[in-house]
């Protein structure tokens, strides 16, 4: 008998890594220099593979897994073209913040950098796109560096990490040790916020007259939206959300604003010209968000909490920063607050705001308007599907009249703004999710930008009910050309080009549905999400030229917000 | 304004890169870089001399901090520190003007560590004004060519407290 320790082949190590960190689900492609890999996995039954029909569609898949469960979104493709497929995803979940481990083939060491068949350099190529990346060089550091690859990925401000592993280093073999801990020297996330700070946070807060709380996604991904709840409540404080921060607080309650910025709601941008008191939550002062940060909530102190350094001071230069993880920090201040602020006459002006410039439901038009659809949508569903949108008019529609009542059930591509992210997102957070409904909102563009992945949905009999908002037209940059580009409509009428998109779903083996009636609304809808075990797609064909509104054009101060046509000859 | 930033960082594969492409990727300059072994066998230190403005210098030590292979990151430009570059400049002569350029590099302690019947090449250390004062009165023999190592810089040692400053100037 043999002293010496049995030995795993790097295909085995992967997979027991894989279990090590509950991964139970992963999106991948197989290829060649991933086949050891697929070899393996041909026997494994624990774990469930999702073929996707392109690495882009895999990549987005994990997003909408991530996003919607808040685990590991897993990522298995092949070296050379499946990688690179994989950047757009990427790029998409470093904007967003989404933790992601990409594994990714390589040519054989030896090969690495002879332009051999099916490499590309995909450690450099997404060294600007991802939170960190490896190329394991030696089978005795693969287990350690997977384990490193999860706790990069899932701590701190969240974000992909890529995985590359070149083909020999999979084929070889050595003993198998799963490292209890990581110690990464240069990467000590702050968890714990400053006390001093927190302290006066919470004294600034319960004297302020016209307190605002602007919160974004970090709420979501720390886990934190009772907390917010909680500091809201007790100390009636206005909540106004990013586009991620959609979900971190009840839509319906009467503390919500709704969205801010671009096409925020009047009354929430109104609330960030005038509060004393600013208080950001997980967000980062985007641009969509401040317009001209010089006259973004000018007249208040801003207090800036974020598990992220970097997003401090980077857009705008705030009165106070904590830097640590918001969930805790938010359920600190709450604790710290000893007389909650009087608010009364702050309210008082935010409800006369709502009643001065509320959105537009598309009630009562004779023709199809989204907002009719979507305001529907969010009535049946009560605020508690997950809705998968796409980007585009449809997408900021979504943020307006979608009434999220929970966090994890918003899952958009807000940063980078990827055409083609809901299909497969969809898909992958109907791995995840399993008692709500799932429903994936489209731009008729966008949604054929990965409509390959309709097979999958299809293959894997997902129940995601795929909204096509049809308007035949690439409906924001057509709004964008009305508006600032003098009616140049360049290449964004689709209406000639589009194909037929319930052909397209019955060529898949989908059952699809489409209607222009306002009337066949609720039936449609109402049979759509009546199914539940299998997908659905169901066209809408709307309004060609809709607009949406309000609209803060890009780089102006947010009190210049445009709220209907600039040509009243266009109104429809 | 100038500043010198110093980073500890993992000796490791692409870790260069990293700090390379956040550089470019965000818009930083860089006006000079250089990277060596440090007493550390993994980790080796890197000197960037950029320019920019207080915010811009506040972004660039949190991203160079967020990156995940640097272990430390320090401004020095507010501290006291020693700043060294090496260059090699290899200038023309002539029978009348090789005097001169003996000279010059005494003046600057540089040492004239190569010749051919053409051209001589010299060796100077210091402060990156050193050099750059020396490549002004080099400049009219001409400079065929010339070699900068970058600024090299770290921390001084022991900062003086009141009572051993006051001890210092009064002795």
């Amino acid at each position: 008998m043999s002293l010496a320790k049995s030995k795993l082949t790097g295909a085995e190590i992967f997979f027991e890594c894989l279990k090590k960190e509950n991964v139970d689900v992963i999106f991948g492609y197989p290829g060649g220099a991933v086949l050891k890999i697929y070899e393996k996995l041909y026997d494994i039954d624990w774990l469930k593979h999702v073929l996707v029909r392109h690495e882009q569609g895999a990549t987005h898949a994990a997003e909408g897994y991530a996003k919607a469960t808040g685990k590991v979104g897993v990522v298995l493709v092949t070296s050379g073209p499946g990688a690179t497929n994989t950047v757009t995803g990427i790029a998409d979940a470093y904007m967003d913040s989404v933790p992601l481990v990409v594994f990714t083939g390589q040519v054989p060491s030896h090969l690495i950098g002879n332009d051999a068949f099916q490499e590309a350099d995909i450690v450099g190529i997404t060294r600007p796109i991802t939170k960190h990346n490896f190329l394991v060089r030696d089978i005795n550091e693969l287990a350690a560096t997977i384990k490193k690859a999860f706790f990069i990925a899932s701590t701190g401000r969240p974000g992909p990490v890529l995985v590359d592993l070149p083909k020999d280093v999979i084929n070889s073999s050595c003993e198998f040790i799963y490292p209890e801990e990581v110690d990464i020297r240069g990467y000590k996330p702050t968890y714990r916020g400053h006390y001093n700070q927190i302290k006066k946070a919470a004294e600034v807060i319960s004297k302020a007259k016209r307190p605002l709380f602007y919160v974004g996604g970090g709420v979501i991904m720390s886990n934190g939206a009772n907390e917010l709840r909680t500091l809201a409540k007790e100390n009636n404080i206005p909540v106004t959300m990013t586009l991620q921060g959609l979900g971190s607080y009840p839509m319906t309650d009467d503390l919500s604003l709704g969205m801010l910025g671009m096409h925020g709601t009047f009354w929430a941008n109104q609330a960030v010209n005038h509060c004393d008191v600013l208080v950001s939550f997980g967000a980062r002062f985007d641009d969509r968000v401040t317009g001209k940060v010089e006259t973004f909530a000018s007249k208040a102190y801003k207090i800036h909490v974020d598990i992220d350094p970097t997003a401090i001071d980077k857009n705008v230069v705030v009165d106070l920063p904590i830097v640590g993880d918001v969930k805790h920090i938010m359920a600190e201040i709450a604790t710290e607050i000893a007389q909650p602020p009087d608010t009364s006459e702050w309210h008082a002006q935010i409800n006369k705001w709502k009643q001065e410039c509320p959105l537009s439901t598309g009630d009562g038009s004779k023709k199809l308007k989204t907002e009719f659809i979507l305001e529907k949508i969010s009535k049946k569903t009560n605020g508690n599907a997950v809705i998968i949108t796409d980007v585009g008019q449809h997408q900021m529609w979504t943020a307006q009249h979608y009434k999220f009542n929970n966090p994890r059930s918003n899952i958009t591509s807000g940063g980078l703004g990827t055409m083609g992210f809901s299909l497969p997102a969809a898909i992958g957070a109907s791995f995840g999710v399993k008692d709500r409904p799932i429903i994936s909102i489209n731009g008729d563009g966008g949604f054929q930008m990965n409509i390959q992945e309709l097979i999958t949905a299809k293959y894997y009999s997902v129940p995601v009910k795929f909204i096509i908002i049809n308007n035949s037209f690439l409906g924001m940059v057509r709004q964008w050309q009305e508006l600032f580009h003098q009616e140049k409509y360049s290449f964004t009428d689709l209406s000639e080009s589009n194909p037929d998109f319930v052909k397209v779903a019955e060529a898949f083996g989908i059952e699809a549905h489409s209607t222009d009636k306002p009337s066949e609304v609720d039936s449609i809808l109402d049979h759509a999400l009546a199914i539940n075990d299998r997908p659905v797609l169901v066209e809408f064909k709307v309004i060609k030229e809709d607009m949406v509104f309000p609209m803060v054009p890009a780089g102006a101060s947010i009190s210049d917000m445009l709220i209907k046509r600039l040509n009243p000859n266009r109104m429809i | 304004m100038k500043r010198t930033i110093t980073i500890l960082l993992e000796n490791r594969f692409g870790a260069f890169d990293r700090v390379a492409t956040m550089f470019s990727g965000k818009g930083f300059n860089i006006s000079s870089i250089s990277i060596g072994e440090t007493e550390i066998a993994d980790i080796s230190r890197m000197t960037i001399v950029t320019e920019g403005d207080d915010k811009i210098m506040d972004q660039i030590v949190k991203q160079l901090n967020r990156l995940i292979d640097t272990v430390k990151v320090a401004d020095l430009s507010e501290t006291n520190h020693i700043e060294r570059e090496l260059a090699l400049v290899t200038v023309h002569y002539q029978k009348g003007s090789m005097e001169e350029i003996k000279n010059i590099c005494d003046i600057f302690r540089g040492n004239i560590v190569d010749i051919n019947n053409k051209t001589m090449m010299i060796e100077i250390t210091g402060p990156p004004e050193k050099i750059n004062a020396a490549v002004n009165v080099l400049m009219p023999f001409g400079i065929k060519e010339m070699a900068r190592s970058g600024t090299v810089a770290l921390k001084r040692g022991e900062q003086l407290t009141e009572a051993k400053k006051e001890y210092v100037q009064t002795n």
